[in-house]
């Protein structure tokens, strides 16, 4: 059923606290994402060409970079960026085959690749771009939150996060239930209240963003010390440095 | 947005069928049109052939066309859904109406009226819900837009197909010399100038909308920072969604389309359908004729800029001001 779940306001709502202060823009998640989800269900992610005239393929991640700025600084901000598993999801409700779905039991937003009939509807319904047409297979493809990971038990627990989340060598992803306020990633999301992308548009996201702390004004550096002593160095050197610690230059 | 071929023709084409549908369905209800066995079987043909092409054209796009029956089901939510519904749902009271055309002994007077009735109302509700597929989508500022908070798109769908009905109506009647065709010309020129009315509003209020997303929005990062600007690609090569949401063609040529549109698929259908009905014969024949090909030409490019002009927030991440 493509209508939304209906679900408490403590419901388990799975998904990722992404830290931009913290992102370098490795582009690690997407690499891990596309490298899992290609071994994953039903059909590998496309990779048409990869070493050809013409690449295509679909991937579930993608950072963008960017360069930011205001009056007193200016910083690099990578933004990666893959399904926020909304709340209010309606790439959800505009699909009219029962294709797209949210779990009720975690809110984890879910395409059955069986029923898809490759409209692009929930694409065009997505305001933040999460879902990309598989130009091999014809269906809709997304983030999973590497559900066939963080459930699964043949692997060691401190594994079963998000492919993205392990691979990060910044430690910026985090995994966890933003529904409970007492998860690290909750705690994590508190303390740093971030500004909703596209916010007005009511689709309440799960994923939260941090965003890059105020930057401090920086105020300006003493000039540095000359390097070059007259004199140069050696013995003379040394003589020009004594005299000058006696009589500093003007 | 990326104005699939397969969208266009279907939009353009069933438009003007359901409208074709809901004209001949009111011209029963009010005896106004020619119970007459050929014209009954050439209108409705012709309506029927509108809407049956138009909607397999829809199914073009469709990657896997083969679970298309799948769409039936979702209508509590989707508006394609709906509107596949009540595409299929409209076949019935539509066939009803052909048959007390075709074959008045068939069905008896009053059930052929309610079937007319039927039909206009479900050619109403298709039109309402191809037009809210798009009118309901978030992410697209453009289909959003509003006079007097009244949502402008389900106006001016219901304003082309409404339109195009008539001017197709008015091709059979003057083709078949019927003397209703003598009362037609103001009301059709009336829809016509209705439905470009409309669609001159909408370019307006689009072209000063100013509650407009920029990437400072999409990337939650207003609060601290006044620029921001794309150094860098995501990837090396377009992907769907630059495909799909990033058309920019149209929009180039945008002022030049829009002009030729309404000049060419409103103003010069009014001027022919009048001509046609001051010269009568067979020259109003040939107006109408003209003038129902100019609609269609016109609306194809409106229905063009109507995708193609819509700007989708997930194209403001990849920064691409051309």
């Amino acid at each position: 059923m493509t209508s939304l779940p209906k679900r408490s306001k403590n419901a388990k709502k799975l998904g990722l606290v992404i830290d931009l202060d913290t992102c370098v823009g490795c582009h690690a998640c997407v690499v891990s994402c596309k490298e899992w989800n290609t071994g994953g269900y039903p059909a590998p992610l496309s990779d048409a060409q990869p070493y050809g005239r013409e690449p295509s393929g679909a991937f579930l991640n993608r950072v963008h970079s960017y360069e930011t700025a205001n009056e007193t600084s200016q910083r690099t901000v990578y933004f990666p960026k893959s399904c926020l598993h909304c709340e209010n999801a309606q790439c959800v409700t505009v699909c009219p085959t029962g294709a797209s779905y949210k779990r009720a039991e975690d809110g984890i937003v879910l395409v059955d690749e069986d029923l898809c009939i490759g409209c692009g509807l929930c694409a065009w319904a997505c305001p933040y771009g999460a879902r990309e047409m598989d130009p091999v297979v014809g269906v809709m493809k997304k983030c999973t939150l590497c559900i066939d990971r963080i459930y699964n038990e043949n692997i060691p627990p401190a594994e079963r996060r998000p492919a993205c989340v392990n691979a990060c060598p910044a430690g910026a992803r985090h995994f966890g239930d933003l529904g409970d306020p007492e998860s690290s990633a909750s705690k994590l999301a508190a303390q740093r209240p971030a500004q909703e992308p596209l916010g007005d548009l009511d689709y309440r996201p799960t994923n939260k963003y941090l965003a890059p702390r105020k930057p401090k004004s920086v105020t300006s550096a003493k000039p540095l010390e000359p390097v070059n002593r007259d004199g140069g160095g050696g013995f003379i050197g040394w003589v020009d440095a004594m005299l000058s610690k006696l009589n500093p230059p003007a | 947005m990326n104005p699939a071929y397969s969208v266009l023709f279907f939009t353009c084409l069933s438009g003007a069928g359901y409208g074709m549908l809901a004209v001949l369905g009111a011209g029963v209800l009010f005896d106004a049109l020619p119970a007459d066995f050929v014209f009954g079987v050439v209108s409705m043909g012709t309506c029927l052939g509108l809407i049956t092409s138009g909607l397999l054209c829809s199914t073009l796009h469709l990657h896997h066309p083969e679970r298309a029956w799948r769409a039936f089901s979702q209508w509590r939510s989707s508006w394609l859904s709906r509107e596949g519904v009540a595409a299929v749902a409209t076949f019935i009271p539509a066939a009803v109406l052909a048959l007390g055309w075709i074959f008045p002994a068939a069905v008896s007077a009053t059930f052929w009226k309610l079937g007319a009735l039927a039909s206009v109302l479900g050619a109403f509700a298709t039109v309402l819900c191809t037009a809210m597929i798009y009118a309901s989508l978030k992410p697209v500022g453009q289909w959003r837009i509003t006079l007097a908070s009244i949502p402008l798109v389900p106006f001016t769908y219901f304003g082309f197909a409404l339109a195009g009905g008539m001017v197709w109506a008015q091709l059979l009647l003057s083709a078949f010399e019927k003397p209703h065709a003598l009362h037609m010309p103001p009301l059709t020129c009336a829809a016509l100038a209705l439905a470009w009315a409309v669609k001159l509003l909408y370019w307006r209020q689009i072209d000063a909308q100013t509650n407009v997303h920029d990437l400072l929005d999409a990337t939650g990062l207003k609060e601290n920072w006044q620029n921001i600007r794309a150094f860098d690609s995501p990837h090396t090569e377009q992907n769907y969604l630059q495909k799909e949401m990033g058309y920019r063609v149209a929009r180039k040529h945008r002022d030049f389309l829009r002009r030729a549109a309404w000049r060419g698929g409103g103003v010069l259908p009014i001027v022919l359908l009048l001509a046609g009905a001051w010269a009568g014969g067979l020259a109003a024949s040939v107006c109408a004729l003209l003038a129902a090909a100019l609609f269609m030409l016109g609306t194809l490019i409106e229905r063009w800029l109507f995708f193609a002009e819509a700007v989708h927030t997930s194209s403001l991440y990849y920064d691409d001001k051309k």
